[in-house]
């Protein structure tokens, strides 16, 4: 019998949702697809046919590229809409510019919402295959995913490993994803951040909350350092981004200052002189380009794995050599 | 496996080196040499078939030859509907790439031909081989495309409720073919 990859379901809405044993096989399944994009003629044809909508009702550059080069790469059709320039700004509900998608023969949405939610409530009432490319403060899995294969691949296991993540907690839909990402693969996690930006009651979900960011530069392996969200200053989260620098900014003094070799990511896109220095983001510790390159691989997998292969057609693999 | 299936062995690990040994020889004959040839073995047991088949040509020829390995789960033709997604295994080509090499497909089983098919137009992605040649331990009949092997170690008659299992130490813990035979409410 040839093994067979965990099923995701029909969607990936979040982390919260998938068990370890599906994390493990999307990150499993990321392996071969790194080497895809390093051919001569970067396709193979596992979605040939297959049309897929990007769904972007918020402004990302480097989630939507990295998407759209995944589904390229798999020979998916693909359509890009925005939010601005769309029947949207005419008033149209989430729901009617899905279903007028779906009348239109489409296999697979991709979502990006601001709004909490969006992404499971779209799953919930369309047949084709739903994928969370962000929504609101709630959960960015594909993000976590490829955070956690970075990791993976430098330190080799996330099982023991101490990571913490350092900003605006409060409103990260990143840190959410890590935070399920990372217990479920038996890390431990950390967060440092202002007081403002850490949501009420965390240590609930099991992690430890650091108050200075040199304590937690101290007992980390791996810090994943979040954007500080500018459009937080007017809410009066944080007093100025000069004092944030200070404060909790990622500096190389810092890093040498801590015992230990630490490995620096970051979701970007960033604010250099805010959450991190120049030359930390350009520097020996920093994963940060390998991130985006591991997020073309983390999206083909689960391309790969959604898919196709609807459970009610799973039959058993079928025997091997039998070509 | 499935209770209520009976084994027969086809070929003891003897009788498959012996087997490799001469598909060795024929491969460098059919190529006229080991010039540019390259030895592709299909995930996962061509691949290790492919290993003791290049071993064989380095002892008797003496020179070492390029190789690889190919998994051609993402050029299958029945992915839509093999219901779970497969483990997708690794490609390795030889650094110098196939363009303008002789390349040998190694596979294990020949049946269908359909994995025969992917390997060629995964091949075909990869770069432009100047020939192909297809090479099997075991071919078990039953095609569905106009497929032939070029380098055949043992033909097999099969059965309904019958398949052929090559196993690889690597695997398998053991080198040998086997028959098996499944009753028909087990299989």
């Amino acid at each position: 019998m040839s093994p067979a990859a965990s099923s995701l379901g029909k969607d990936l809405v979040g982390l919260e949702d998938l068990d370890a044993g599906q994390i493990r096989s999307i990150l499993d399944t990321a392996e071969p697809f790194k080497e895809i994009s390093e051919r001569k003629i970067k396709k193979v044809p596992v979605l040939r046919g297959k049309t897929i909508v990007n769904l972007f009702m918020e402004p990302s550059t480097r989630t939507r590229i990295s998407f759209e080069f995944a589904e390229k790469r798999l020979s998916a059709d693909t359509v890009n809409i925005a939010a601005s320039g769309s029947s949207v700004q005419k008033g149209e509900t989430l729901v009617d510019t899905a279903r007028n998608l779906e009348a239109m023969k489409i296999d697979m949405v991709v979502i990006r919402h601001w709004a909490s939610g969006a992404a499971g409530f779209l799953a919930d009432r369309i047949p084709s295959n739903v994928i969370n490319a962000g929504d609101g403060s709630h959960e960015h899995p594909t993000q976590a995913l490829l955070d956690l294969l970075t990791i993976r691949d430098h330190t080799g296991r996330i099982e023991g490993l101490k990571v913490c993540i350092v900003g605006d907690i409060l409103h990260s839909r990143v840190a959410r994803s890590n935070i399920f990402g990372l217990l479920k693969l038996g890390a431990e996690v950390g967060v440092c951040g202002p007081r403002t930006l850490l949501p009420a009651g965390i240590g609930e979900l099991g992690v430890t909350v650091f108050r200075r960011v040199e304590e937690a530069i101290e007992w980390a392996d791996v810090l994943n350092v979040l954007r500080l969200q500018l459009e937080r200053m007017k809410g009066g989260y944080v007093p100025t981004l000069r004092e944030y620098n200070r404060v909790y900014g990622i500096s190389t003094r810092r890093l040498e200052a801590a015992s230990g070799e630490t490995l620096v990511l970051h979701p970007g896109p960033m604010n250099r002189g805010v959450e991190i220095d120049s030359d930390v983001a350009d520097g020996p510790h920093s994963v940060i380009l390998k991130q985006v390159t591991n997020g073309v691989a983390v999206r083909m997998a689960i391309l790969y794995l959604l898919a196709g292969g609807a459970p009610e057609q799973a039959e058993a693999a079928k025997q091997e050599g039998v070509g | 496996m499935v209770s209520g299936s009976e084994r027969v062995t086809i070929l003891n690990e003897d009788a498959v080196r012996r087997t490799l040994s001469r598909m060795a020889r024929e491969i460098v004959e059919v190529n006229e040499g080991t010039e540019r040839l390259i030895l592709l073995g299909i995930q996962r047991r061509g691949k290790e078939l492919a290993e003791r088949i290049r071993e064989e040509i380095q002892k008797s020829e003496g020179v070492a030859v390029a190789h690889g390995s190919l998994d051609i789960t993402l050029y299958r033709d029945d992915l839509a509907t093999v219901g779970p997604r497969p483990v997708i295994g690794e490609s390795r080509l030889p650094l110098s790439g196939i363009d303008e090499h002789a390349v040998v497909i190694v596979d294990d089983v020949l049946y269908t031909g359909r994995t025969v098919r992917a390997a060629m137009n995964e091949l075909m992605d990869w770069g432009r081989p100047s020939r192909m040649h297809l090479c099997v331990l075991v071919d078990r009949g039953g095609r569905e495309l106009p497929i032939q092997p070029d380098v055949v170690g043992r033909k097999v008659q099969v059965q309904e409720h019958q398949r052929v299992d090559v196993l690889v130490p690597e695997l398998d813990g053991r080198l040998a073919v086997e028959l098996v035979t499944t009753s028909p409410e087990a299989a």
